[in-house]
């Protein structure tokens, strides 16, 4: 590992300030920023230890949601009462992510800015956009099995590899961020994450000197919640493809529909024209059929990652039928 | 003792004190779990020891145009960085004989070492050894088998060894004029043993005298093979290796660390450490190499095989001519009269092939006992009794007898307790819930051996009985099955024998590896109690052959002495040695058994999970009934990432395995195994050693994996050739949703 500073800051606007030197990052699982250090991926030379500030509550806002704090822990979040009764498809979509050590480890914010796990991003020998702009992609081309099938570039066909993020996306979340001057904005999950375009290296719309302090949940949606996340083994396993739906239907007619993907692209994915043509619609199979058409269109693979079109499009078929079951 | 006939009844048949076969804990246990084990990296922590990392080639092939270390020798706390510039001249040989490292500018493989940075802290030494700037000229590399097959060749053997080819009647008239014929291609990908503790070692020099505690599986070859690689005698190596956190293959070999520490260690006059970090392991030590497998069998009418053809395609360095051994046990496992089993080699630029538990029948099982399961569906008869059918009356190659033989025991144990005769045999009709399921079976067979060994016992006035040799524990339960056999034997509780191994200032022994560990060191160890209960009987006036030793004390004719009694001021010491001998020519050796899996296949998502599974096994004399459990399950739940999970994935451009770590590369976790039992039928094996034992550290995973995949036909109808089976080689034949 390189020679770093740590510091351990006092206050959220102090942490702010910190952070905007340049090769400052913040710290406070570090389960994914340790590992990444260690293989130089990430080579910070300011560590800024986060996880005295006072943002590990889960607090209920006058709207009827949750505000969750930047550093209150995966298991911790998972267990709440209040997360649990509902937003149930957040608890299961935690619970689905890593071991229970690293749940243990790992916070909100941390989860939601963790890197890509595309195997040639985490090794510096390789050629790779993301880590170092303009080198390439060798994803493209080498074992892409893991990565992206909807919102890759030609520069990057990384994966997003949070649980928790996909379903904060189906349940609108928003991120508030903290700048050093004291500033606040409240960021809609979708606009937080970047697509690669022509800049894979920039993930997230978080400015230099920005801290993220919570996210809030607006009110549960009315519905049925599921998080299903399907992979290559039943625990500790990246998603090749999840989804969390939120979906509410009577008398066999569907009323309103939230449908979030992980393991399809750079970023949680939601269609809202998939969701939109759902509404009103008879429960059948031809009508899950649709949904996955339009959240599919444009899809397509890399060769080793070409199954998750037809895998996606079966788990949500299956999802939707499980979440309007009478 | 040389294994040259049937042992007949001996002392183990006879003492009664209970040990031998005892389900005892792990003696090392309590160490284990309180942190007193030491392991070679814990070994010397402190400012004394210097710290090495390793530097890889990031090319596939090519030669190295200029290394440039002058930020790293610049770096805080390092102390040297060792290339090929300037290292010593080396002891050349295969990877069994010698590891010379950073010999030159080639670069052979993708992550093979090229330069070591020694620091003062291990932290130190990994962020120097990012500084090192290598410019490479790169050369058009080999990588994968697939496309190099037309490059296969036999591999060059010792005239000793097992021939590559082998033939018995006419195969290929005989299987063209089968009525039943089956034709199939099996692949299995490059895999890594993917233990716990990474290779490490710690390297001391006293003058001229080389000490190296490392983790190494086979203590008195990796001697031989260091002294070579830094030409020096013998005599002046001494390999320390008394915990080793698992191998299963990969350390067999003295490996990179070892040599490194020791150059480093040598030119800077204080203790070096290297340790491989996780993401080095994969491609700086030895892996399985992929296969490509094709498997040929005519049987008459009703089953019985005409003719039976096993190829099977790995790969290796060029300078390697070790291969995977899949079409082996295709010699001895069935009946028939026509055979045919070839192995050829393809030279790759890849990392060293080699040894991954059970070699050979781990991926070769993979591969005949899918296609027995699919002869079975062709033939309409179930799978056992496809295998019932089959069962040969002697060595269907070599026409010697089996030492013992019980698979058909086996094969109905196991059915009779797993419900087998429940099992639809169509595939695809079972469902529960969301889960299509499916049973599957397959053989388990493993070749047995024997490896020169010595032990030397000693019996002192405190009551205490050491035992030393150089034997190595890798958590397989060495010590504790040692103590017992010399508890056993004379008569002394299991917290009097102390047990000394892991150190080649012992005598010689097989070390762990082959599944020879146990019965070549149990073997040694019994001889020596053997003489050692001599002298004692001598020493009371007691005829050896009617004396009982129990309790502490030698019982006979009417005399009972104190064992203490008759060990002097001194103690008294007695040697013994077990070697090879005619019994592995005049018999076929293996142990066997039967894996019943049943698994779901998720209807939608094709996901595969393992429900229950049961193996039944014979493996002679089993030492300790806990131990060998745990052996056996062990190795059942590596087949189920052989069969479901586990590739290294290589890119075909560079040559890297690109998901070298463990979050990548995935083995079975806690999640994937549900409900396993193994059991062990009693057997004796009157031709294999003196304690009538077989080997069973390999058992559990042979043919482990093909019960999972023909569980999975069953389930779903899906015959999957290309291993591993994930989900995406099942959506195809998944049922349409409604």
């Amino acid at each position: 590992m390189r020679a770093f500073t740590y510091e351990r800051a006092t206050s959220v606007e102090r942490a702010a300030a910190l952070s905007a030197a340049p090769g400052a990052k913040f710290i406070a699982g570090g389960t994914n920023l340790l590992d990444l250090m260690k293989l130089q991926v990430e080579t910070p030379t300011r560590l800024i230890d986060i996880n005295r500030l006072p943002l590990d509550k889960i607090e209920d806002t006058p709207e009827g949601g949750l505000r969750i704090g930047a550093t209150v822990r995966n298991s911790d979040l998972a267990a709440d009462l209040r997360v649990r009764r509902r937003y149930g498809v957040l608890s299961r979509a935690l619970l689905a992510g890593a071991s229970a050590q690293l749940r243990n480890k790992a916070t909100t914010g941390g989860n939601l800015l963790q890197r890509t796990r595309c195997g040639y991003f985490y090794d510096v020998t390789q050629p790779c956009n993301k880590r170092e702009p303009g080198s390439g992609c060798s994803a493209m081309g080498g074992f892409n099995r893991m990565l992206a099938v909807l919102g890759a570039s030609n520069q990057c066909i990384a994966t997003h590899p949070s649980d928790m993020a996909v379903a904060m996306r189906a349940l609108d979340a928003r991120i508030e961020a903290v700048s050093a001057g004291g500033g606040r904005r409240s960021i809609p999950i979708d606009e937080f994450y970047r697509l690669p375009g022509a800049t894979p290296n920039v993930e997230t719309s978080l400015r230099r000197g920005e801290i993220i302090t919570a996210v809030t949940l607006p009110p549960p949606p009315p519905g049925v919640q599921i998080y299903r996340k399907v992979r290559d083994r039943a625990s500790y396993a990246f998603a090749l493809v999840s989804v969390a739906v939120v979906v509410a239907s009577s008398g066999g007619r569907i009323q309103s529909a939230r449908l979030a993907f992980g393991g399809l692209g750079p970023k949680p994915w939601r269609v809202p024209r998939a969701e939109d043509a759902l509404v009103g619609r008879d429960v059948s199979g031809k009508t899950f059929d649709g949904a996955a058409d339009l959240v599919l269109a444009g899809a397509h693979g890399h060769g080793g990652n070409d199954f998750k079109i037809p895998l996606a499009r079966r788990t949500l078929h299956n999802v939707l039928a499980r979440a309007t079951q009478t | 003792m040389e294994m040259d006939k049937p042992v007949g009844t001996n002392v183990l048949d006879t003492v009664r004190n209970g040990w031998v076969g005892k389900p005892l804990d792990r003696v090392d246990g309590p160490l284990k779990v309180t942190g007193g084990a030491k392991y070679a990296y814990e070994v010397m922590q402190g400012p004394a020891t210097a710290y090495g990392a390793v530097v890889q080639a990031s090319i596939g092939k090519g030669t190295i145009r200029s290394i440039d270390t002058r930020a790293a020798e610049r770096a805080p706390g390092v102390v040297l960085v060792l290339t090929y510039l300037n290292v010593p001249v080396q002891g050349q040989g295969n990877h069994r004989q010698a590891h010379p490292v950073l010999t030159g500018p080639q670069v052979a493989y993708n992550g093979e070492p090229v330069a070591i940075v020694v620091a003062e802290t291990f932290e130190q030494a990994q962020a120097a050894a990012y500084m090192v700037r290598v410019s490479y000229g790169r050369l058009p590399g080999r990588h994968l088998l697939r496309a190099n097959l037309s490059r296969a060749r036999p591999p060059v053997v010792a005239a000793t060894a097992q021939a590559p080819d082998s033939a018995v009647g006419n195969f290929e008239a005989a299987f063209a004029a089968a009525p039943v014929r089956l034709d199939e291609i099996y692949t299995t990908p490059p895999q890594s043993q993917a233990m716990m503790e990474p290779h490490a070692t710690l390297a001391l020099w006293s003058g001229d005298q080389l000490t190296l505690h490392t983790s190494n599986q086979m203590l008195s070859q990796g001697r031989l093979a260091v002294a070579r690689t830094l030409k020096m005698p013998v005599d002046k190596v001494r390999l320390v290796s008394p915990y080793i956190g698992g191998g299963f293959g990969a350390k067999l070999w003295v490996g990179a660390d070892a040599i490194l520490a020791a150059i480093a260690a040598r030119q800077l006059g204080r203790p070096v450490k290297v340790v491989l970090t996780r993401q080095q392991v994969f491609a700086v030590t030895t892996h399985r190499s992929e296969t490509i497998q094709r498997v040929r069998l005519g049987t008459d009418r009703d089953g019985r095989i005409l003719a039976i053809g096993h190829d099977s395609f790995s790969a290796n360095l060029p300078s390697e001519q070790t291969y995977e051994t899949a079409a082996m046990q295709t010699r001895t496992l069935y009946a028939g009269a026509n055979r045919l089993t070839r192995h050829r080699l393809a030279p790759l630029d890849i990392p060293v092939a080699s040894s991954m538990r059970a070699p050979g029948e781990a991926v070769g099982l993979l591969a005949l006992e899918s296609a027995m399961d699919e002869l079975a569906d062709r033939l309409g008869l179930d799978p056992i009794e496809v295998r019932l059918r089959n069962e040969p009356r002697e060595d269907p190659e070599r026409h010697v007898p089996y030492s013992s033989r019980h698979l058909v025991a086996c094969l109905r144990e196991g059915a009779q307790r797993f419900g087998w005769a429940s099992r639809n045999p169509r595939p695809g009709q079972v469902q529960d819930g969301r889960w299509l399921v499916g049973m599957g079976v397959a053989s388990a067979t493993r070749g047995n051996g024997l490896q020169l060994s010595k032990a030397t016992v000693r019996l002192d006035p405190d009551g205490v009985l050491t035992v030393r040799m150089a034997m190595t524990d890798i958590g397989t339960g060495t010590y504790t099955i040692l103590t017992q056999i010399a508890a056993e034997m004379l008569g002394l509780p299991p917290g009097r024998v102390r047990i000394e191994i892991g150190d080649t200032a012992f005598p010689q022994a097989a070390g762990s590896g082959g599944s020879i560990g146990a019965g070549s060191s149990g073997s040694a160890l019994f001889d020596a109690c053997e003489r050692l209960r001599a002298k004692l009987a001598a020493s009371a006036g007691i005829d050896p052959g009617s004396a009982v030793f129990a309790n502490g004390r030698i019982e006979g004719g009417g005399q009972s002495r104190a064992l203490t009694d008759l060990v002097g001021r001194d103690g008294v010491e007695a040697d013994g040695e077990i070697e090879p001998g005619e019994n592995s020519k005049d018999f076929s050796q293996q142990s066997y058994g039967a894996h019943f899996a049943e698994v779901g296949v998720d209807a939608d998502t094709g996901e595969i999970r393992l429900r229950r599974m049961l193996g039944v096994f014979t493996a002679g004399r089993i030492l300790n009934a806990k131990t060998a459990r745990s052996q056996a399950i062990g190795g059942m739940v590596f087949g189920i990432g052989a069969a479901l999970e586990e590739a290294l994935e290589m890119d075909g451009r560079s040559g890297l395995y690109v998901n070298h770590d463990l979050a990548e590369y995935h083995v079975a976790v806690h999640a994937d195994v549900p409900e396993i039992d193994a059991i062990f039928l009693p057997e004796l094996d009157n031709e294999s050693n003196p304690l009538k034992s077989k080997g069973i550290g390999e058992l559990g995973i042979c043919g482990a994996g093909a019960a999972i995949a023909n569980a999975v036909y069953n389930a779903c109808g899906a015959r999957v050739r290309e291993f591993p089976i994930t989900l995406d080689k099942l959506l195809s034949v998944l049922p349409s949703q409604a």
